[in-house]
C-alpha cells in the first residue's frame, strides 16, 4: 500500500492546515498522481483540487508533489514516490483557498502587467500579418506556456515579492511578445521592465527550468530580455 | 514599472551591470594578490609596503574597495527588500527597512572612506 500524505485546509472548519494520511493500493500500476487524487476523492469527497484536461494541456492541476512543483496529471508515481511515500501540497508561495487550491490572483496580476497580447498600431493587412519561418521560429519555446504557475511558485524571488517581481512565467510571456516580429510595442514593453524588481529580481537559480512541466526555459528568456534592455540602454 | 529610491543605480539594468563588473574586478584582485603571494614566497615587509604604496596598486585596491562597496550595496538592498517587507512582517516593515538600508549605506560609505585613509596612509 502506498502512503499518501495530503495537505488539508478548509478555512471554514480548520483553525490551521494539517497533513492527512491515506493508504492507497496502486495494484502495482505506475499511474499518474492525478489518478491517485481522483480515487482518494471518491473515498473522501471533501478533498479539493483543481483539474480539467488530465493531459498536461490546461495547467489546472499544478501542485507540489514530493517537494517538486509539477502537474499531477502528467507526473507518474514512479518519478515522485520515495520510500513508498507520496507527499502532496499546494503550490508554495500563494494563499491557499482550500486544500490544494491556491489563489492565483497575484500570478495573474503579473501576467496582466506584461500586456500578454499583440500590440501593433500599423493598419491591419487584408488577410493576416505575415512572418518569415525564421521569425516564427523565435516563438518556439515561448508560446507553449500554459500558465500552470509551477515555475513562478518555485521561485524564491516570486515568493518574497509576488507584487513586484513579474516571475518566470510572466517574463517568458513578456519575451514571447518582445520576440514577435509583428509586435510594434517593443520599446514601451522594455521601458516598463527596466526597474530593479520586474526582471532583475531573477538571480538565475533556475528553479523555474527545473520544474516546468512543458520543458520550457524561462531563465533563458529572462536573459534575452536583459540583452534587449542592454542594447536599448544609453 | 516598480520604482525604488534606495537601490544603487535606480535602474535594474544599471544595478545588474554594476554587480557583474564589480564581481570581475574583485576576482581579478583576488587572483592578483594570491598569485603575487604564491610567486613571492619570502615576502618582506619592505616589498609588501612598496607594492601597496605604488600608485597603480593603490588605484587597483581602491577600485576593488569601490567594487566591494557597490556589490555589497546591491546585494544588501536585495536581501533587505526580500525579507523586510510589509507582506512578510507587517506595516512597520517600511520604516524598519529604511533604517536598515540607510544604516547599511552609511556603513558602506564609512568603510570606503576608512579604506582610502589606509591606502594613502601607507
Amino acid at each position: 500500500m502506498l502512503n499518501v500524505s495530503i495537505y488539508r485546509y478548509n478555512p471554514e472548519v480548520d483553525s490551521e492546515p494539517y497533513m492527512q494520511d491515506f493508504e492507497f493500493d496502486t495494484q502495482g500500476k505506475d499511474i499518474m498522481v492525478l489518478d491517485v487524487l481522483e480515487k482518494l476523492k471518491i473515498e473522501d469527497p471533501t478533498l479539493v483540487f483543481r483539474r480539467s484536461c488530465r493531459e498536461g494541456v490546461c495547467g489546472s492541476d499544478g501542485m507540489n508533489i514530493s517537494g517538486k512543483n509539477g502537474l499531477a496529471c502528467v507526473t507518474p508515481l514512479s518519478s515522485v514516490v520515495k520510500k513508498n511515500k507520496l507527499v502532496i501540497r499546494p503550490l508554495p508561495g500563494l494563499p491557499v483557498i482550500r486544500d490544494l487550491v491556491i489563489d492565483m490572483s497575484q500570478f495573474y496580476a503579473q501576467y496582466e502587467k506584461i500586456q500578454p497580447y499583440m500590440i501593433n498600431d500599423t493598419p491591419a493587412p487584408a488577410i493576416e500579418r505575415l512572418q518569415s519561418q525564421e521569425e516564427r521560429a523565435k516563438l518556439d519555446g515561448l508560446y507553449e506556456c500554459i500558465l500552470c504557475a509551477c515555475c513562478s511558485t518555485a521561485c524564491p524571488s516570486f515568493w518574497w515579492n509576488p507584487d513586484k517581481f513579474i516571475g518566470p512565467s510572466g517574463l517568458l510571456q513578456a519575451y514571447r511578445f518582445l520576440a514577435d516580429s509583428r509586435d510594434t510595442a517593443t520599446e514601451a514593453r522594455l521601458s516598463n521592465l527596466d526597474d530593479p524588481f520586474s526582471v532583475f529580481r531573477c538571480h538565475g537559480i533556475m528553479n523555474c527550468v527545473q520544474v516546468c512541466p512543458k520543458g520550457l526555459n524561462p531563465t533563458k528568456a529572462i536573459g534575452h530580455i536583459r540583452d534587449m534592455l542592454m542594447r536599448t540602454a544609453t | 514599472m516598480v520604482t525604488n529610491v534606495t537601490s544603487l543605480g535606480r535602474s535594474g539594468l544599471s544595478d545588474w551591470l554594476i554587480a557583474r563588473v564589480s564581481a570581475y574586478v574583485m576576482t581579478a584582485y583576488l587572483i592578483f594578490i594570491v598569485g603575487y603571494l604564491m610567486l613571492t614566497p619570502e615576502l618582506s615587509y619592505t616589498q609588501w609596503a612598496a607594492l601597496n604604496s605604488s600608485l597603480p596598486m593603490r588605484m587597483f585596491s581602491l577600485l576593488t574597495i569601490l567594487s566591494i562597496a557597490a556589490h555589497a550595496w546591491i546585494g544588501m538592498w536585495c536581501v533587505l527588500t526580500d525579507y523586510i517587507t510589509v507582506r512578510l512582517i507587517g506595516p512597520k516593515a517600511t520604516a524598519l527597512r529604511i533604517i536598515f538600508q540607510l544604516g547599511m549605506i552609511a556603513i558602506t560609505l564609512l568603510y570606503v572612506i576608512w579604506a582610502i585613509d589606509i591606502l594613502w596612509g601607507i
